[in-house]
């Protein structure tokens, strides 16, 4: 398989008076136009793992990796504003609450042909019309009105749809998805996701899928890593996640309660601190 | 819906009505309302202050060796002899048609020193305010993008020391360099002594005044008069703002949307100011509003210092003369201004944030 994006020994740290806090722990991992799932509880450095990819990782933090190639070119060599052609247009992202991830202040409109123009030097008229087909290719019935709403008319499923048009509309090859269904209601959760793995499809992207949801990740997902304490712990196709080894991704899954074998008491993670000791799993293919 | 067995000339006049107009009507007259109670609430108050004061207003005027008859006439005159309800009546009465009464200690309407005194601060509040806004903005706004580096402890060193300098202190020394020893600017008054009184006072704003008459000659003096105690209170509102907007803006850049700005590509410049200080607008005015309002009630200490006679100097003075037409008519114009810069923050807020609709 093709691969869009290689990353070796990634690592996020955050220096304080105490001493360094690191957040990633030398992560390696490669993507190809394939969905791959990151789970792990809160904390693990799923997120920062994604935003490290786009240099997005805020002072003080910092982000050290052997490489982190797209296309073969290490992004740590660019300059911040070459960075700024990478983000967006090559890399792009969703995150998880539209509420609080588009601005309240701006028509949805005028941020998703933002985000148009920012990468294609088109008129007004060119993006707008290009942002209404967008808006129709994430299944939004009235775009006209939904161009002119304010992102507080919207529901959360809406949204969603909306950030993952204004991220998708300067044709990016690799999309994160950071928890995009975390905010959402159960009912339409289902709903976004095929969305945005149709759209993902269609274009031939990768996509990185950060989320805590097991199930969720082994459905929709191909390859999976699981992270704990900013390590992989363990990598595996995403249809054999419940066969999985180590004993933290066991653990996980056991403590999910589950309909066909019902039990009184769900079983609690036990934790062993060797875990977050012995070295990241190579997630490259 | 409901209008569709209406002739097809008669709905749209009344879809336009009932959609644009009737709403918009809505709004103008809730905000007149709202100001009338306001303001009827702050007159009560005037009204109470000027009954419970321990001075006589009939005294103030004949004088202690008054004869019974000529204090019984003045009283009646005064209308003192009148129930208290039909007295607060005539006061409503009095100043909605400008009339504050006669200050006791020019025997001049108090409505006329008012439009005297008034547009002079208003001149230094306006200029005072701006310049607190185009340099207390950016700064805050600089200090918030660049927290905890050396331009932020600069940004708070130049706040901190606007907040804890007297002002009478700073003008002294302003006056003492820029005047007397550089002579950059005009010394105390609102302009040089040989330009008093040369151009027609339309507006009451001299450096208006000025324009309208174009003599630059006033313009250049009036206006190098108002630079040094305009810049100090300038400094005084850019120490309070760039604080507040350094705070604001603190908040909205560590917001999801920042994130997202960055993520679709954008400059940093862009992220701040098209994202992040679209948001803070709407708190902005109300720190802006408060200030302003704090300028037009008059800066006595700064008035006093540059000879500037503005309302604050002039309600002092009335004050301690126990000059009351005065004071309370100088009250209430500064309510009024207080209501009227609300209603107007009001209106801008409706205007930059639309979940305010």
């Amino acid at each position: 398989m093709e691969t869009l994006l290689d990353v070796e020994n990634l690592w996020v740290k955050f220096p304080s008076r105490q001493g360094v806090f690191d957040a990633v722990r030398g992560v390696s991992f490669t993507l190809g136009r394939e969905r791959l799932g990151i789970v792990g509880e809160s904390g693990s450095g799923k997120s920062m793992t994604g935003r490290a990819i786009l240099r997005l990782i805020r002072k003080p933090g910092i982000v050290e990796a052997d490489h982190i190639k797209l296309d073969g070119v290490d992004l740590l060599t660019k300059t911040e504003k070459e960075m700024r052609a990478v983000r967006g247009q090559r890399i792009s992202m969703v995150m998880q609450d539209p509420k609080f991830s588009l601005n309240p202040v701006m028509t949805i409109g005028s941020q998703i042909i933002e985000a148009y123009r920012l990468h294609n030097s088109a008129s007004k008229a060119d993006a707008y019309r290009k942002s209404l087909e967008m808006l129709e290719a994430v299944s939004i019935n009235d775009p006209e009105r939904v161009m002119r709403a304010y992102p507080h008319e919207m529901s959360g499923g809406m949204g969603q749809r909306i950030m993952i048009a204004m991220m998708l509309i300067p044709n990016p090859e690799i999309l994160i998805a950071d928890e995009p269904t975390s905010a959402l209601d159960v009912s339409v959760q289902r709903q976004v996701l095929d969305i945005m793995d149709k759209l993902v499809k269609e274009r031939g992207m990768g996509l990185i899928f950060i989320s805590h949801d097991l199930n969720l990740v082994a459905d929709f997902c191909d390859r999976v890593l699981i992270m704990y304490a900013g390590r992989v712990v363990e990598v595996c196709e995403a249809d054999k996640l419940h066969d999985a080894k180590h004993p933290y991704t066991r653990g996980l899954l056991n403590s999910l309660p589950r309909l066909d074998q019902p039990s009184k008491r769900l079983e609690v993670l036990q934790r062993d601190p060797e875990w977050s000791q012995t070295p990241s799993v190579s997630g490259r293919i | 819906m409901a209008l569709t067995n209406e002739s097809n000339e008669e709905r749209p006049m009344r879809a336009l009505f009932i959609d644009r107009i009737w709403p918009t009507l809505k709004v103008v007259i809730s905000t007149i309302g709202s100001i009338a109670v306001t303001m009827l609430g702050l007159l009560f108050i005037t009204f109470i202050i000027g009954r419970v004061m321990p001075i006589d207003p009939v005294l103030a005027i004949v004088g202690e060796r008054a004869s019974q008859a000529q204090y019984d006439e003045v009283y009646q005159q005064l209308g003192l002899d009148r129930p208290v309800i039909v007295q607060f009546l005539f006061y409503i009465w009095d100043v909605l048609h400008l009339d504050f009464g006669i200050s006791v200690l020019n025997a001049r309407p108090v409505s006329e020193d008012i439009a005297r005194v008034f547009p002079a601060t208003l001149e230094l509040a306006t200029i005072g305010i701006i310049i607190g806004i185009v340099t207390g903005v950016p700064l805050g706004v600089l200090a918030a993008v660049n927290k905890g580096t050396w331009i932020d402890q600069i940004a708070r060193l130049v706040a901190l020391i606007g907040y804890s300098m007297p002002i009478f202190w700073l003008g002294l020394i302003g006056l003492l360099v820029f005047y007397g020893i550089l002579g950059w600017v005009g010394g105390p008054g609102r302009v040089g002594i040989f330009y008093v009184d040369v151009v027609p006072s339309v507006t009451g704003l001299i450096l208006v005044d000025a324009l309208l008459d174009g003599n630059w000659d006033v313009f250049k003096s009036a206006f190098s008069h108002i630079v040094l105690p305009a810049s100090l209170l300038g400094y005084y509102s850019l120490a309070y703002i760039s604080r507040m907007t350094r705070s604001f803006m603190l908040e909205q850049l560590s917001a999801e949307y920042v994130t997202t700005a960055r993520v679709k590509g954008m400059s940093e410049w862009n992220v701040v100011w098209k994202h992040a200080f679209k948001n803070i607008r709407v708190q902005l005015i109300t720190v802006i509003a408060l200030s302003y309002a704090g300028l037009l009630e008059g800066s006595v200490l700064t008035e006093i210092i540059f000879s500037w006679p503005g309302i604050g100097s002039y309600i002092t003075t009335a004050l301690l003369s126990a000059d009351m037409n005065a004071v309370l008519g100088g009250t209430v114009v500064v309510g009024l201004i207080f209501i009227l810069l609300n209603v107007l923050s009001d209106m801008l807020y409706k205007i930059f944030d639309p979940r305010a609709k």
